[in-house]
């Protein structure tokens, strides 16, 4: 099996120079100037794609829904009247009502927050745990490397989705807090692997390098080399993959918020909307549409962002 | 060979044992007194009592006796004997009944994935850069971004409510052509995947030694591809195949449950909604089997297909 993995090394062996500032090889075509860094080489494929400036616009726009809601509607999305059941637009209300008579637009709005938390707070921890641990197994190798490679290997055999359904079935809280962070705990738990192996992999290959001979030659310690020399390395990589899996962890966050295992009523997100929306498509479907286009697209930007940036570090591709 | 489906078999048993552990000590351990929660407000009697500790092994107290019967559902589960849901109904019976449908609809959305996800990626991987490329590019990363709890209502409103193409709903009893559209949204996923795998695999080959040499012997285009390249570009796609077959087994249940399918996914998702304990734990149980040796046959697949990949 480590024949994947030191092919997978190889291959970040270079997206591995990250905006770190580690100085990448001097670019031969152009005037001996400055030499370019990758990540320099990189922005600069990234600024002439339209892809990666209309994701990042997205998750710019999403990103304010969740911090100043009430920039994007005036409509509070806890002011439900049933006689307005299904009503069309009106005052404000740009997409009309739902069944419980509350405005459709104005929850897709607030509902951005939660997502947005979810995705953001456990990438972090699921970041942290990843990185702990793909230090630790990449840099001291041996039986170190043995047991932790083997906790991925089972973490990573274990299916997301019912293993999320039972660790969040044993939390009997309602508290809009509680089940939001068991929500981010049980995602970063179970989603650290991907970005484990990713960073291992990269660890490897840094170890080997002449500047940490030098810098172990110089009397550094392991955790100095570590956290000074290695992890800077490790961390482009790792940025990139966390940006992809903070998608799948908002999607993920609605699937079980959908599933009613996730958060629950009276909090706002758009899984438990698009849920209640779908029961009564027939009667109207724009309440089961808005939260759904606004879920998709933030899912979407995410994923086209991370895929646009490591696009731009694999000169594989170039 | 034989050293490393023994190893990876080590791996699948620790990792079946790590997986049941968790479900089972977050299910049912720690939750008080269980013959009293059995029970609800009723009073229990001393003899009902000590009736009910003998049965589930509760006078063994400390963590002793939490794997006493940890070993207790481990071997019960082993045996096939899943207990009753809340409802009253054998869940090796629900199970039984629900199998069947669940199969249907997956082998519905492998045959989708390979019929449009591997052919399309590979006129891809042979046009790569091309218009056709650069658009089946963008469209499964659409596929892959949109979730499947926007997806599934989505194509139920449109295609079944609107258009009214395809029936909405499948009930009790599904024909083929009800299954149809739950089996395309099912697959799509895996589609774009298979796709995305295909192409690279392809564009590579296309790249290879033995491509060249094939070429300069003067064979004509459509057989280096189909006969060089096409058998050796599969063979990831086909381990892929093999680990999305068990995925689709397990990972319908918001399918299952959108187009009302009575699958094992659907039981699962009506379980969560009425919070019948037994009836998830026994169904995750089972799926959590079935997922890992799936992956197992699979990673042996992988090796009896490319000789060329060596497990220390």
């Amino acid at each position: 099996m480590s024949d994947f993995e030191t092919v997978a090394a190889s291959e970040n062996q270079a997206a591995r120079r990250g905006p770190s500032g580690e100085p990448g090889a001097p670019n031969q075509v152009g005037v001996p100037q400055k030499p370019r860094s990758l990540a320099g080489d990189a922005w600069r494929d990234l600024r002439r794609k339209p892809i990666f400036w209309i994701s990042l616009a997205l998750v710019v726009l999403v990103a304010a829904m969740a911090a100043v809601p009430g920039l994007f509607t005036a409509n509070d999305p806890r002011d439900c009247v049933l006689a307005r059941q299904h009503a069309g637009p009106s005052g404000g209300a740009i997409f009309g009502y739902d069944f419980q008579g509350c405005d459709t637009y104005s929850r897709a709005v607030y509902g951005a927050r939660a997502s947005l938390l979810v995705g953001a707070l456990s990438a972090l921890l699921t970041g942290l745990i990843a990185l702990a641990v793909g230090l630790l197994a990449g840099y001291f190798g041996r039986w170190v490397d043995a047991v932790l490679s083997r906790v991925i290997d089972i973490v990573l055999g274990i299916p997301l989705l019912l293993a999320a359904i039972v660790l969040l079935k044993r939390v009997n809280s309602d508290s809009s807090t509680v089940r939001i962070s068991a929500v981010i705990f049980v995602l970063a738990v179970l989603g650290w692997t991907t970005a484990a192996r990713v960073v291992r992999s990269s660890v490897i290959t840094a170890k080997e390098q002449d500047y940490v001979a030098a810098a172990r030659m110089l009397g550094a310690g392991d955790g100095r080399i570590m956290l000074r020399h290695i992890l800077p390395n490790a961390l482009a990589p790792a940025i990139v993959v966390l940006t992809i899996a903070l998608g799948s962890f908002i999607a993920a966050e609605a699937t079980l918020s959908f599933l009613g295992i996730g958060l629950r009523a009276p909090a706002i997100s758009w899984g438990i909307d698009i849920d209640a929306g779908r029961v009564h498509m027939r009667e109207s479907a724009t309440p089961l549409l808005v939260p759904s286009v606004f879920l998709a697209l933030t899912v979407l930007a995410f994923i086209m962002l991370g895929d646009a940036i490591r696009d731009a570090f694999d000169p594989k591709l170039r | 060979m034989f050293r490393f489906i023994l190893r990876r078999l080590l791996q699948m048993v620790l990792a079946f044992f790590g997986t049941t552990l968790i479900v089972y000590a977050l299910m049912f351990a720690g939750q008080g007194d269980p013959i009293q929660a059995l029970a609800g407000e009723r009073p229990v009697t001393a003899a009902q009592r000590a009736y009910l500790t003998e049965k589930f092994h509760l006078d063994r107290t400390g963590v002793g006796g939490f794997f006493y019967r940890y070993f207790d559902y481990l071997r019960n589960l082993l045996q096939g004997d899943l207990g009753q849901s809340l409802t009253g109904r054998s869940i090796g019976d629900i199970l039984a009944a629900a199998w069947p449908v669940t199969v249907k609809l997956a082998l519905i959305a492998m045959a989708v994935t390979i019929l449009f996800g591997v052919t399309a990626g590979v006129l891809a991987g042979i046009r790569r850069a091309s218009i056709f490329d650069n658009s089946t590019l963008l469209l499964t990363l659409l596929v892959l971004g949109i979730p499947t709890i926007v997806l599934a209502p989505l194509a139920q409103y449109l295609l079944g409510v609107r258009w009214q193409l395809f029936p909405p709903t499948a009930g009790a009893d599904p024909d083929l052509y009800a299954l149809l559209l739950p089996g395309i949204v099912l697959g799509s996923l895996s589609l774009a995947t298979a796709l995305r795998l295909t192409r690279t695999s392809v564009a590579e080959n296309l790249r290879a030694d033995y491509v060249r040499t094939a070429r300069s012997k003067g064979l004509v285009k459509r057989r280096i591809v189909s006969v060089h390249v096409l058998r050796n570009s599969l063979i990831p796609v086909v381990t892929f195949l093999g680990v999305e077959l068990g995925n689709l087994m397990s990972g319908a249940i918001i399918t299952e449950g959108v187009f009302n399918i009575p699958g094992v996914g659907f039981n699962l998702f009506r379980g969560i909604r009425t919070e019948d304990g037994p009836l998830v734990v026994g169904i995750v149980s089972v799926l959590v089997v079935v997922y890992l040796v799936s992956n197992l046959v699979v990673d042996v697949l992988y090796a009896v297909l490319d000789p060329r990949i060596r497990y220390e």
